[in-house]
C-alpha cells in the first residue's frame, strides 16, 4: 500500500435547511485501501458520498479525489470513479447484459475491453445475462451493480451501503469480493451501518449525527476505548440488563447476542462485585469476564 | 409446550409461482407470547411465507391459521387481527404524531373514543406527551421506531409481524427497540420477527432458518448452537444458509 492520498476531505460542512447533515468533516483516505464509513441511517454517510462523487456541493470546506477538486474538476472525477449508490442504480427494464453495456458505453469503453476487471463477479451472474434487472434477487442485483460501477476500470470506487438488507452469508461473500478488487489497486470507500464489517476495512471513520466521532484502523479505535468492559453471560439476558443498568458506576449495559456487555467507569464495580450483585438478586449461574472493546462497544461508548 | 396456546399453526405450506417453488412444504407453530425469529438468506422464501401469514397471498397448498383465522379463506380477518411493521415503511412523515395514531386507529376500526384513550395511553407509555403535535418527519429515528411499533399494536393484535425492524439503526436504538419487543412479548403478544443481525437472533425464544424454500432448522438459539457445534448464531446461520444451492 502506498502512502499517497486518494481522497482528501477538509472541513466539509453541509446543511439542508435547518438540518446539519455534515459538520466539519476531515478525512484522508490512502491509495489502495478499503476505507469504511460506519454509522446508522441519517448519520450523513450519503451526504458525504454525494459531495465526493460531485453530485452535491458542500456549504464550506473542500475535498479532492485523486488530487482533483470535487468542484473545479468534477468532470475529471466523474470519469475516473465508480459509484454504487444505496439504491442500486440499475435500469429495471434492461437485461443484465444491457445494463452492463450501457454503463460501459457511457464511459466510452466496452465490456470486452475491461472484461478482466469484472470477470470474477460477472461470471457469477453471466448465466442470467438475458434476465431483466428488475427480476433479479437482491444478491444478484448487488453483483450486477458492482460490475456496472467497475466496468470502466475506475481508480476509486464509492460504495454507499452495498450490504444493507443483505443476509449474513451474502454479506461475507460481498466483502470477500471487495478484498479481491482491492488487490487490483483500486481505492475503495464504503459505507455501512453494520458495525461487524468495520474489522474488514483497513481504516474506518465512525460517523454519527453529521460528525466523525473517531477514525483510524479498527485496532486503533478499539485501543481508544477508555472504560473497563465486562462480558456477563447468563440464562436470562433481560433480567441481567434490568439488574445491572441502574447500578452506580455503570455507564452502559448492552446485549451482544448471548452476552451482556457492561461498561464501567473508574469507580464502578469489578467482576466480583457484579457477580455478587446478580447473585444477591437471585440470578445464579452467571459468568463475568473482562473483555476488550469491539467497534460496536466503541460506538456505543461515543454515542 | 403442547398445551400452550398457539397463535400461528402452519402445516405443509407450499407456494409456487409457475414452475418455481418459492415455499416448499413448511410446517411450524408459534406460541402465544413467543418471540419467533424467522431467518433465511435473501431469496430463501421468507417474504413469500410472511405474505401468506399476513393474509396478502394464498398458498398453493397447505393449511394454517394465524390468530385463529384460516390462511386460505379468512384473509381479511387475518389482516384485521395482526400488527405489521417494517423499517422501510411504517408511519406517514407528513402527518403529526397524533394524526398517525388516529389514522391507523381508524383503519383498524377503533371508535373515536377508543382512539382518544389509546393516544393518551400510548404517548404516556412512550414518554412522548410533548411530541403529540410534532411531525413524524422531524422526529429522531429512535422515537419514530418506537412509535411505529406501538402504532402497529394500536388495535391490540395477538401477533405482530416485524419485518427487519432494526435495519440501519444505530446500536443503542437497536437495543432499546429489543427492550420494547421483550415488553410486548411479556404482555402476551406474539412477536414474529425477521432480521439480518445475527446477534438479534440470539434474543429470540425460537428461531427458524429457511434455505431454498424449506425450514432447514428450527429451535431455541441454544439448541441450534449445540446441534451445529457453533458458538454463535452467526456461525449457525453461515453453516446452514451457506449450503444454499438455489441461485436466489
Amino acid at each position: 500500500m502506498s502512502g499517497n492520498i486518494a481522497i482528501k476531505v477538509e472541513g466539509i460542512s453541509k446543511s439542508y435547511k435547518a438540518t446539519k447533515a455534515l459538520e466539519n468533516i476531515n478525512l484522508e483516505i490512502k491509495e489502495g485501501e478499503i476505507f469504511g464509513l460506519i454509522g446508522p441511517d441519517g448519520a450523513g454517510k450519503t451526504s458525504l458520498f454525494r459531495i465526493l462523487t460531485t453530485l452535491s456541493i458542500a456549504d464550506s470546506g473542500k475535498a479532492s479525489v485523486n488530487g482533483r477538486d470535487v468542484v473545479d474538476n468534477y468532470e475529471d472525477i466523474r470519469r475516473t470513479i465508480g459509484y454504487m449508490p444505496g439504491h442500486f442504480a440499475l435500469y429495471q427494464d434492461l437485461s443484465v447484459e444491457e445494463n452492463l453495456n450501457f454503463y460501459a458505453t457511457v464511459f466510452g469503453t466496452t465490456v470486452e475491453e475491461n472484461y478482466d476487471t469484472i470477470k470474477e463477479i460477472y461470471s457469477q451472474i453471466e448465466m442470467f445475462k438475458t434476465r431483466r434487472a428488475g427480476a433479479l434477487s437482491g444478491g444478484m442485483k448487488q453483483k450486477l451493480a458492482l460490475c456496472c460501477a467497475l466496468v470502466h476500470k475506475p481508480d476509486v470506487l464509492f460504495l454507499d451501503e452495498p450490504t444493507t438488507g443483505v443476509d449474513a452469508v451474502s454479506r461475507k461473500e460481498f466483502w470477500a469480493m471487495l478484498s479481491r478488487i482491492k488487490k487490483s489497486g483500486v481505492t475503495i470507500m464504503v459505507s455501512t451501518p453494520y458495525m461487524d464489517e468495520a474489522s474488514l476495512c483497513d481504516r474506518i471513520a465512525l460517523i454519527l449525527n453529521g460528525k466523525i466521532i473517531d477514525q483510524g484502523t479498527p485496532e486503533e479505535i478499539r485501543s481508544h476505548y477508555r472504560n473497563r468492559l465486562y462480558s456477563v453471560k447468563g440464562n436470562n439476558m433481560f433480567q441481567i440488563l434490568q439488574i445491572l443498568s441502574p447500578l452506580s458506576g455503570i455507564l452502559s449495559c448492552s446485549s451482544f447476542g448471548c452476552e451482556c456487555h457492561v461498561a464501567v467507569d473508574d469507580n464502578g464495580p469489578d467482576e466480583k462485585s457484579l457477580l455478587a450483585t446478580l447473585e444477591s438478586k437471585g440470578v445464579t449461574g452467571c459468568t463475568v469476564e473482562r473483555i476488550n472493546a469491539s467497534i460496536e462497544d466503541c460506538f456505543i461508548g461515543l454515542s | 409446550m403442547e398445551n400452550r396456546e398457539k397463535t400461528v399453526i402452519i402445516k405443509h405450506l407450499v407456494k409456487r409461482f409457475g414452475d418455481f417453488t418459492a415455499v416448499n412444504d413448511i410446517s411450524f407453530d408459534v406460541h402465544k407470547g413467543e418471540i419467533f425469529g424467522f431467518l433465511g438468506a435473501n431469496g430463501a422464501g421468507k417474504t413469500t411465507a410472511i405474505r401468506i401469514l399476513c393474509g396478502l397471498s394464498k398458498p398453493t397448498s397447505g393449511e394454517g391459521t394465524v390468530a385463529g383465522y384460516n390462511i386460505r379463506n379468512q384473509q381479511e380477518a387475518i389482516k384485521k387481527h395482526i400488527g405489521y411493521m417494517s423499517q422501510k415503511f411504517s408511519l406517514y412523515p407528513d402527518l403529526k404524531v397524533w394524526e398517525n395514531i388516529e389514522l391507523f386507529g381508524g383503519i383498524y376500526g377503533l371508535s373515536d373514543k377508543q382512539i382518544a384513550e389509546k393516544t393518551t395511553k400510548m404517548l404516556k407509555a412512550l414518554s412522548m406527551e410533548d411530541a403529540r403535535d410534532m411531525f413524524v418527519r422531524d422526529m429522531p429515528l429512535g422515537w419514530k421506531q418506537k412509535l411505529a411499533f406501538s402504532i402497529s399494536m394500536v388495535h391490540d393484535p395477538q401477533i405482530v409481524f416485524l419485518d427487519e425492524p432494526t435495519g440501519g439503526v444505530d446500536p443503542v436504538t437497536r437495543r432499546n427497540f429489543w427492550k420494547m419487543i421483550y415488553q410486548a412479548a411479556s404482555n402476551g403478544v406474539t412477536v414474529f420477527v425477521t432480521t439480518h443481525y445475527m446477534d438479534e437472533a440470539e434474543y429470540c425464544d425460537r428461531v427458524s432458518i429457511m434455505v431454498d424454500g424449506v425450514v432447514e432448522a428450527l429451535g431455541s438459539p441454544s439448541q441450534l448452537k449445540e446441534r451445529y457445534s457453533a458458538n454463535t448464531m452467526d456461525e449457525v446461520f453461515t453453516k446452514i444458509a451457506g449450503r444454499s444451492i438455489r441461485e436466489e
